[in-house]
């Protein structure tokens, strides 16, 4: 799946065939199954496609097809957008609760227009300010979500794992909109999409992640996503902000469930003939926490500017998934180039995440 | 034709034979190509708008028609109900969403929504949910290829290829060249 | 005069080398005899045909949690857990509230374990409050019962209080116990840091965090020229650090876990194998353990070590919780799992596999753990059948099949990653002072 391995630089992250422990092996089958999928044509799905899934937790196990299903739909949803009066009864009746655990923009705003330009009901419990803030545990905050009757939660947390925990413990759908350093799906989903209105058909296309992928659910959920869709991924960042367990000589690299990508720390060499360039935000604490000299060295080597989107494939898209560090993990003149997607990401955002509400709420018994 | 059996979710569709031939179909749409342009006393301000999926290429063919005879060019706009559908929970999960098209604004317009088959009147129902959200059209027509009769709510068609009485449990096939590579209407009857 | 006879079982007793098909004469709580012709007149009879009989397990390692956290286990519900177990000792951690750094606490101990269903030796505090700053009246708590200190749960973060703590503790003869972690590199990590952490964007705890610990826990010990033993050891590095040390020749000494011998960081994401839904990812906070279950090559060779004898005992670090304290999310989840039941059980999968053989298992459950923290000094004759010694004997099946089911443990503490899994060898009875303190129904006295 990954080509142009060259740089001697270059670490190859992919799962091995062989030695596979035995609790693996179910989870192995799926994920040849999705390499199978990203071979049939993404373009359009047969008409018996579906989609029959609970919960929205991550893009670990959707194949191509399940991922074109929400894509293709999210277009049809941009059509509702692009009307004088975008509102549809798609979703009447169904009530949408949002539960925030951090605090959130353009995730929330995004969510909550998505829900009524549905037609839905949307509640917003954020955790400042209601009985979260008095350390009300999580499960009780569920049970109260549940008993309230919402048909699907969308939860942000600062827990990894928080929305798999809420999932199993509560019969409402569950929507991740963030959680901890582990996924993002909607963000993914709409990076996705943006992707596609840019480029077409993913498969073969090379897509640089730049920064802290380490704390990056952004990126983790993106991997899954782009290499189901047949991408290139090349994950490039200082060795302090990349995640552990990529090396290929740990003694259990063998066994691993992680998507093939492929990691390089040097920008320059990374971005070049990319189809598309991911920057993502740089916390500043990391440079408190000692993983950063300062962030003008950051900026010095990983900066994606104009001089080294020189190197990437003419017009190659740029993406933040915001809030932008202007001059940090980008320059200004990138930032607000004529390469830079970032608004409409944005708007794509609020299509796709409609997609995945309708493809979660629909079919369901009133 | 020889009668086929087909395993269908445990049960048969026995195909009762054709109810309209090609020649059936080109004549049908010919003739409600002509009431509609009788009926709006011209083509001014008409727009047809398909449903998705077979009667976007009826509109189209019957828009085709009129240019024959009319002369003039008039809009074909699709139209996808998906979202405004009541049966979603019994339709299941095998909803596909597609855009709607609108070729110009329907505000004022006399629209004439197409369809392939008539029956329950619920899908009519959610698209003229969907046309209003467009806009403030002056009149909505209705023409379909078959009436088929067993309606649920108090919708009725302006223009009907072909009144085709049928049982409830019966299942209207209509098939076109462009979607399925050739013009027929079948019935079939499901027996378990 | 109250007689006993365990009949017809294999007894297994490493101390002194028994392995042979013979009897075990209990005399007034004490073992009188083991062999084939014994006096039985007069006796109660336990018939162990087909088993094994063994010395009481020794646990070096478990959290009472009592006094202060009595919601999570008692004395009463700890030792009733640790007779299901096989254990007829067991040496908790002084992690309570107030923390054992005082006689009155180590005497409450004592005092409310004298209704426990099986021995409790207390270990006390290295550190007052175990804060890592004053050092406890190590020679007070001793003369109280004491038998190691520790500020386990936590390190002793300052290398030279440790050395002032082994010093100290020497005028005793006891021992100090670490927990190796150097928390600056541990940064809050909880779970193993490795492709599993990725893969469920958790905060990983390198194992450099142990094994920086144990390097520097060696070289005071060597300096001091003073035993030392380690806590639930867990990383290959840990392993070949101990090896080195005791090639040496330096009193260091060592203890594992069931769950470090068997379990892997995989369990975290994925579970056991079969026995769940696999759906989705757990994120099992059952499986949150510090230290964290490692890779399966760290297992290996913790497997490897303990084998060998570099590692010289087998602990559970039973950490029993509140079921509230584990449904949560992973990173607010409590550290620890309720080992005290499934230990016996777990371990022997080694055995079936054929990765150690079943003396060895029960040398590092009984007289391993005596030697590592020097027990018989305080109990004599402890973890042996050898004639005058306490009647603490467990009867073993090693081949009877059984699942775990927390919902019928005696511990408080339901919080194991096992549940549901079949494990094969069980405990068929535990006898403490030559009196039944468990048993399953089969057996007839």
């Amino acid at each position: 799946m990954v080509k142009n391995a060259s740089s001697p630089r270059t670490t190859r992250v992919a799962p091995s065939s062989q030695k596979r422990p035995a609790q693996l092996t179910e989870r192995r089958a799926k994920t040849e199954g999705r390499s199978n999928a990203a071979d049939i044509s993404a373009e359009r799905l047969s008409p018996d496609a579906t989609w029959q899934r609970r919960h929205l937790l991550d893009l670990d196990d959707f194949s191509a097809a399940e991922l074109v299903v929400v894509l293709d739909t999210a277009g049809a949803m941009k059509e509702v957008l692009a009307r004088d009066v975008p509102r549809v009864p798609a979703l009447r009746g169904k009530t949408i609760v949002t539960l925030f655990y951090e605090a959130s923009t353009r995730t929330r705003a995004s969510f909550e227009l998505a829900g009524k330009v549905l037609g839905a009901d949307v509640i917003n419990v954020s955790a400042a300010g209601s009985s979260v803030q008095k350390g009300e545990a999580l499960l009780d905050t569920i049970r109260t979500i549940q008993a309230i009757g919402a048909d699907v939660c969308i939860l942000r947390h600062h827990s990894s794992g928080a929305p798999y925990l809420a999932a199993r413990e509560s019969s409402f759908r569950v929507v991740n909109a963030g959680d901890g350093g582990h996924a993002h799906p909607t963000q993914a989903l709409l990076d996705a999409y943006t992707l596609r209105s840019q480029l077409g058909d993913l498969r073969g296309r090379k897509i640089v992640i730049v920064g802290d992928i380490a704390h990056s659910r952004v990126a983790r959920s993106n991997m899954w996503s782009l290499t189901a869709l047949g991408a290139e991924v090349v994950l490039c960042g200082p060795p302090t902000l990349l995640p552990p367990g990529l090396n290929d000589a740990a003694p259990d690299a063998e066994e691993r469930d992680l998507p093939p990508v492929r990691v390089e720390h040097d920008l320059d060499i990374a971005i070049e003939d990319a189809d598309a360039v991911m920057a993502l935000r740089l916390q500043r604490e990391r440079q408190s926490g000692g993983l950063l000299p300062s962030l003008r060295e950051y900026a010095r080597l990983y900066q994606v500017n104009g001089e080294r989107m020189a190197k990437a494939k003419p017009d190659a898209p740029v993406l933040h998934p915001g809030p932008i560090n202007e001059g940090v993990e980008i320059s200004t003149e990138v930032a607000h180039g004529s390469r830079s997607v970032v608004e409409e990401q944005v708007a794509n955002g609020v299509a796709v995440r409609m997609a995945v509400l309708y493809l979660l709420l629909r079919g369901e018994q009133p | 034709m020889p009668p086929i059996f087909i395993l269908w979710m445990g049960g048969f569709i026995v195909p009762k034979g054709a109810v309209m031939s090609a020649d059936e179909i080109r004549r049908a749409i010919v003739r409600i190509a002509h009431e509609i342009v009788e009926q709006n006393e011209g083509v001014s301000d008409l727009m047809l708008v398909g449903m998705r999926t077979r009667g976007v290429p009826l509109a189209e063919r019957l828009a085709t028609a009129i240019r024959e005879f009319e002369g003039e060019t008039i809009g074909v706009g699709a139209l996808d109900i998906s979202l405004y559908r009541d049966d979603l929970s019994t339709r299941g999960t095998n909803v596909e969403v597609r855009p709607s098209e609108m070729p110009q604004d329907v505000a004022d317009k006399k629209l004439v929504l197409v369809d392939d088959v008539l029956y329950t009147g619920r899908s009519i129902r959610a698209a003229l949910d969907a046309l209003i959200d467009y806009g403030r059209p002056e009149r909505i027509q209705l023409a379909v290829l078959v009436d088929r009769g067993h309606r649920e709510l108090p919708i009725r068609a302006d223009f009907v290829g072909k009144n085709i009485p049928t049982a409830k449990d019966d299942d209207v096939l209509v098939q076109l060249e462009e979607s399925d590579g050739q013009d027929q209407v079948i019935v079939t009857e499901r027996r378990d | 005069m109250n007689k006993l006879l365990i009949r017809g079982g294999r007894v297994l007793d490493p101390a002194q080398g028994v392995d042979e098909g013979a009897d075990v004469l209990i005399v007034d709580g004490q073992v009188a005899a083991i062999g084939g012709d014994l006096d039985v007149a007069n006796t109660e009879v336990i018939d162990a045909n087909g088993l094994v009989v063994s010395p009481g397990f020794v646990d070096i390692h478990t959290h009472l949690r009592d006094p202060g956290q009595e919601y999570k286990e008692t004395i009463a519900t700890g030792t009733e857990a640790a007779a299901r177990g096989g254990f007829t000792t067991v040496c908790c951690m002084p992690n309570t509230e107030p923390a054992i750094d005082t006689r009155a606490t180590v005497e409450y101990v004592l005092r409310t374990a004298m209704s426990g269903h099986v021995r409790v030796l207390p270990i006390g505090c290295v550190s007052r409050g175990r804060e890592g700053h004053e050092l406890a009246e190590l020679a007070d708590l001793a003369d109280a019962g004491c038998v190691a200190f520790s500020d386990d749960g936590s390190p002793v973060a300052d290398g030279a209080l440790l050395r002032h703590a082994m010093e100290f503790a020497s005028i005793s003869g006891l021992k100090v116990i670490d927990h190796c972690e150097d928390l600056a590199i541990s940064d809050g990590g909880v779970m193993h840091e490795g492709w599993v952490s990725t893969r469920l964007g958790l905060r990983g705890q390198s194992a450099a965090a142990e094994e920086t610990a144990v390097a520097r826990d060696i070289a005071v010990a060597a300096e001091a020229g003073l035993p030392l033993h380690l806590a639930h050891i867990s990383t290959r590095a840990s392993t070949d650090l101990v090896r080195a040390a005791k090639q040496r020749g330096l009193p260091v000494t060592a203890e594992v876990t069931p769950h470090h011998l068997t379990l892997t960081h995989n369990v975290v994401a994925f579970g056991e194998n079969g026995n769940r839904d696999n759906d989705t990812l757990l994120y099992d906070t059952n499986t949150k353990v510090n230290p964290p279950l490692r890779s399966a090559d760290d297992v290996a060779a913790c497997v490897e070590a303990l084998r060998e004898g570099v590692i010289d005992a087998i602990a559970t670090d039973h950490a029993p919780h509140a079921d509230y304290e584990k449904a949560c999310e992973f990173d607010e989840a409590a550290f620890g799992i309720s080992g005290l039941e499934t230990a016996f059980g777990l371990c022997m999968t080694l055995v079936h596999s054929g990765a150690l053989e079943l003396p060895t298992l029960i040398e590092r459950l009984t007289a391993g753990p005596v030697r590592a923290l020097g027990l018989q000094r305080s109990v004599p004759n402890l973890g042996s059948l050898v004639e005058g010694a306490h009647g603490d004997v467990v009867l073993l099946d090693p081949a009877a099949e059984w699942t775990v089911e927390p919902e019928r443990f005696a511990s408080k503490g339901k919080n194991t990653p096992l549940a549901c899994r079949t494990l094969k060898g069980k405990i068929v009875a535990t006898l403490y002072n030559g009196k039944v303190v468990w048993s399953e129904e089969r057996v007839e006295v």
